[in-house]
């Protein structure tokens, strides 16, 4: 087991990052902070996770969010997708293994990863919408954004969703608020199982370390942490059965990273794109200092009338 | 060659004698037209370039801020888009790419250097004219046809999160473009001076058509009498 993060006590408590632990901040530059803080993380046991939605619950009750009540079409996943009011969901997947040809029921709690290189954060146009603290919590900041949805094009793992009710984006915290005062997220906090646990990176990255050994001892040979590189690292990690084929697990990418497409725009596009603009209007003003401007001369009007003067008559 | 005289002014005399010689080149509809797509061409390129590098954000406050930038932008868009189609409407017969069209372009340095009269005759529109033209209206599709993708107000179902990428980038390629295109079409108005009341008062100088435009003019001299049909695209 896991050591449970303690409960805190009950005075009020200064909150431990804020404003100055900024490492990046969306269409801003930000001078990190010189020191970082011990990057934090939450790791999810895909094998220990029995599927009850405690999690799930427990996120909406923090976070006090309402998602709407749909239809059920048969399946396990409620709400269907993520929403801007359930910001993680509990995905159902019937995968037979062909080595075994069982029948194994993966299930995934989705959400924000908390990517170390965030792709909603390179991808948004508003300043300080998107922050990044310096111990690798990804936030949104809804009084800066602007609901442009360009997070859910940046965004490797599909997870940002904009409400269509104030028009800004919504995802996963981290519970940043409650870390803040020392406790854990909520979903680990109502997790019965410790298949979500949370604590410093390294502390889970060590805790994974067991998890798999344990996992591969019972004949999950390709047992593994999920922290993908191309995105830098996560601050929410996974350990996997199969973390050969992450995919398997509705969808996890098997190697994410900042679609090339939006490293495009956001870099070579904007820098060019600038200096054509800005190529053209020089040209023509330099264009007009050489040559002055081009005037109808005498010689033109009295043609004109010449010709003019032909007709009427 | 001759359909195109159908297409002009829509006055059966639109050649008026004087001190200078007066030529009818836009009608009101036409300028309250181009007027119209050239308000909204603006506000367009200064909303989004509000959103395309953050050191233009502050471009927003022109609109009230980023979310309303968000919220209109894309129906100015819709604004130009039909606005633009009439012009398109009215102007493309003139457009048509002639033959004389590419002695001009090939004659680059004399019109960069104002050598007027080292030009062929020209047509309502010069090479330059019609490649502004026809460039505008074909990054205007492109802007409308990949805004509609990235408009996630009304259409986010439609597409997926990758051809939503494609659309972002290809939409703020386009614009850049399009934005170069508007620079040398208001530089070109602004440096070929007589050209802006063309599109303002509607009119403009013997002198100015007989310089740039000479076959426009002559036609429009040589036609009256012979025009009795009332044109319909009075442009």
């Amino acid at each position: 087991m896991f050591p449970p993060v303690p409960n805190p006590s009950t005075g009020p408590q200064n909150p431990k990052f804020g404003e100055n632990d900024l490492m990046r901040r969306s269409a801003s530059s930000v001078t990190p902070p010189a020191e970082r803080q011990t990057e934090v993380a939450k790791l999810i046991d895909v094998s220990k996770c029995i599927g009850c939605k405690a999690c799930q619950s427990a996120c909406i009750e923090w976070n006090d969010t309402h998602p709407e009540i749909e239809e059920n079409t048969g399946v396990f996943e409620n709400p269907h997708d993520l929403t801007p009011d359930m910001f993680t969901l509990m995905r159902f997947t019937e995968w037979e293994n062909p080595e075994t040809n069982n029948l194994e029921w993966l299930i995934r709690k989705d959400g924000c990863m908390h990517c170390e290189d965030p792709g909603c954060l390179k991808a948004c146009p508003a300043p300080g919408a998107i922050v990044q603290y310096s111990n690798g919590i990804v936030d949104f900041v809804h009084e800066n954004c602007i609901g442009c949805g360009y997070c859910i094009k940046g965004c490797p793992f599909n997870i940002p969703r904009i409400s269509q009710v104030d028009h800004t984006a919504y995802k996963c915290t981290l519970c940043s608020d409650r870390i803040a005062v020392g406790q854990g997220p909520a979903c680990a906090k109502a997790c019965p199982t410790q298949a979500i646990v949370y604590g410093t990176k390294e502390e889970m990255k060590k805790h994974a370390e067991g998890r798999i050994t344990d996992l591969k001892s019972r004949g999950f040979a390709n047992a593994g942490l999920y922290d993908p590189p191309g995105v830098g690292g996560t601050h929410v990690m996974y350990v996997l059965h199969h973390a050969d084929k992450p995919e398997i697990y509705a969808g996890l990418p098997n190697d994410p990273r900042i679609s090339p497409i939006v490293e495009a725009w956001k870099g070579v596009t904007k820098y060019a794109g600038l200096a054509v603009m800005g190529v053209a209007a020089v040209t023509g003003f330099l264009h007009y200092m050489v040559n002055g401007p081009n005037r109808v001369t005498e010689e033109d009007e009295e043609a004109a009338e010449r010709l003019t003067g032909d007709r009427s008559s | 060659m001759s359909t195109t005289t159908e297409n002009d002014t829509g006055k059966s005399n639109s050649v008026h004698a004087g001190k200078p010689v007066t030529v009818d080149r836009y009608t009101g509809g036409a300028r309250i037209n181009h007027w119209i797509t050239a308000g909204s061409l603006v506000l367009l390129a200064l909303s989004g370039l509000s959103l395309f590098h953050p050191r233009l954000f502050f471009l927003s406050a022109l609109f009230g801020g980023g979310q309303l930038v968000r919220a209109i932008h894309p129906w100015i868009g819709v604004v130009l888009f039909f606005s633009f189609l009439g012009l398109f409407l009215r102007f493309w017969k003139l457009n048509l790419w002639k033959r004389e069209d590419g002695t001009w372009l090939a004659r680059g340095r004399d019109v960069l250097t104002a050598h007027d009269e080292r030009l062929p005759e020209i047509g309502k529109y010069n090479a330059g004219q019609k490649l502004v033209f026809w460039s505008m209206s074909i990054l205007i599709i492109v802007l409308i046809a990949s805004g509609v993708v990235i408009w996630d107000e009304y259409f986010a179902a439609f597409t997926t999160i990758e051809q939503k990428r494609w659309a972002v980038l290809v939409h703020s390629i386009a614009a850049i473009l399009a934005i170069s295109v508007w620079i040398t079409h208001v530089y070109a108005a602004i440096w070929v001076k007589g050209t802006i009341r063309g599109m303002v008062r509607g009119s403009v100088t013997g002198g100015w058509a007989w310089r740039y435009h000479r076959k426009w003019l002559r036609e429009l001299v040589a036609k009256p009498h012979a025009k009795d049909e009332k044109t319909t695209a009075a442009e």
